[in-house]
């Protein structure tokens, strides 16, 4: 074997992303569903305070959103309160601390697609399914769901691509903890702050690469989905 | 009107300054005052060395630099981007353990050998002295195993501060300058370990190439020499030379 221009650290680094991104995808998506499925359905007056602090963290920078969560997790934020009464201690600097960051920041990537997709389907469908005499539960899991289908992929993707590539606030609530806390970004910014130039070339350039194969496959999806639905 | 109050100089330059984020608050006061006195403009960038240091070498339009560290200025020099001859210990930065709690640091280092905090935040050795130096303090009490598994770094001390003000980490390792008003610990309890226990650190500034014909960026280095600028350097808990 020759000598690869990344060390041990970085592969760490490159597994822990993965994991990381792989949960806060998995989790998205159970919580994004239900939330996208509401906001496209509902005509109550708090349907567009929700969908704008939903769509916050897609415009908020994320060292504002990494330092308010670090404030939330710490000893006097409510989240730090609940899970030091649950005694699970404090999220910071740990892996449940980057997954809660994680999912917050790209919540609004999970939500949105998802959010058009149901929007698109329009009423004639679901209005079928009733005259078929199809629970309203049995409707959205028969009939919406496979619709979605695109939009679901979508915000797969974009999720688990999102939590690839952030960095703003898995440094503000991650502690630098290999193996724990140390992901590919804040790696990266590592190797460039301590002047390790030919590493972080390694690592931001298969960042740049798996970014453009992550957009490329979206166009494919794009694609498919306009041929399923007109 | 302002025409009369802009004192007489001959010729007022600009520089631009590149300072290390530990220095932000003295570095605002002395720019100020260095302005009165020359008529000079100091416009000041805060951030970190390693940063910096890739800016200047990409052609930053910075005159000076106050570096974080030594090795920094002097690699600069020999690189040809300061120069040479130039580079001068402007401050010397004290090591404190620091918690918000009031009782926890009884002013020595008993507090690293309980069980009285979960975790204890240290600047990333790799990107910053008081990182490098914390880790020396840590092996000369002979307590780095017994406290590495609980330790979160920052990427430099103004993060590693942000870690334990915000009470995330209930104990770290920060600059004294973060700590001090009016010579006393502000807030809650600490120990300033003792200079024995670590190499000094040094903050070096240099005059970097594109600074060598501006006569803000000299005036503001003969500045920092000055009876002036080091009595604040000094009351933030630097030591100078």
């Amino acid at each position: 074997m020759h000598d690869w221009p990344i060390g041990p650290e970085a592969w760490q680094a490159i597994g822990l992303t993965l994991q990381l991104a792989a949960m806060t995808t998995l989790t998205l998506l159970v919580i994004a569903t239900p939330l996208a499925w509401w906001l496209s359905q509902t005509q109550s007056r708090w349907r567009a305070p929700i969908a704008a602090l939903v769509t916050l963290p897609l415009v908020l920078p994320p060292t504002v959103l990494g330092f308010y969560i670090l404030v939330l997790l710490g000893p006097q934020g409510w989240v730090g309160m609940l899970t030091e009464w649950l005694g699970i201690g404090l999220l910071s600097f740990s892996f449940g601390g980057l997954l809660t960051g994680s999912i917050i920041a790209s919540l609004p990537f999970a939500v949105q697609p998802i959010q058009y997709a149901f929007e698109a389907i329009g009423k004639r469908p679901l209005e079928v399914a009733a005259t078929l005499r199809a629970r309203p539960l049995d409707a959205f899991f028969n009939v919406a769901l496979p619709l979605a289908r695109p939009g679901l992929l979508t915000a797969t993707v974009l999720s688990f691509a999102h939590t690839v590539g952030e960095f703003g606030v898995v440094l503000m609530i991650g502690g630098n903890i290999p193996g724990q806390t140390r992901v590919v970004s804040t790696q990266i910014f590592g190797y460039v702050e301590a002047m390790e130039y030919t590493a972080a070339h390694w690592l931001a350039g298969a960042m740049v690469v798996f970014s453009f194969g992550v957009l490329i496959s979206l166009s494919f999806l794009k694609k498919r989905s306009d041929r399923v639905m007109p | 009107m302002t025409a009369f109050s802009t004192p007489l100089v001959a010729q007022s330059a600009e520089v631009n300054v590149a300072v290390a984020a530990n220095f932000t608050a003295p570095m605002k006061l002395i720019a100020q005052s260095f302005e009165q006195k020359t008529g000079h403009k100091a416009i000041l960038a805060f951030g970190g060395t390693g940063q910096f240091y890739a800016q200047i070498r990409h052609g930053a339009p910075f005159g000076v630099l106050l570096a974080a560290d030594q090795e920094t200025p002097s690699r600069l020099e020999s690189e040809g981007f300061a120069v040479k001859g130039t580079s001068f210990t402007y401050a010397t930065g004290q090591l404190v353990l620091w918690s918000r709690q009031p009782d926890l640091i009884k002013d020595s280092a008993d507090v690293l050998k309980t069980a009285r905090f979960q975790r204890i935040a240290i600047a990333n050795p790799k990107l910053a002295p008081y990182g490098r130096a914390a880790y020396d303090v840590l092996d000369k009490l002979d307590l780095l195993s017994t406290v590495k598994p609980k330790v979160v770094e920052g990427s430099n001390i103004a993060q590693t501060f942000q870690f334990v003000s915000s009470g995330n980490a209930q104990i770290g390792f920060v600059a004294l300058s973060q700590v001090l008003e009016k010579g006393q610990i502000r807030e809650g309890s600490g120990w300033i370990v003792p200079g024995s226990l670590y190499e000094p650190i040094r903050q070096d500034a240099v005059l970097l190439s594109s600074g060598q014909d501006n006569p803000a960026a000299t005036a503001l280095l003969e500045y920092l020499h000055g009876d002036k600028a080091k009595a604040v350097i000094e009351s933030f808990g630097y030591v100078v030379q």
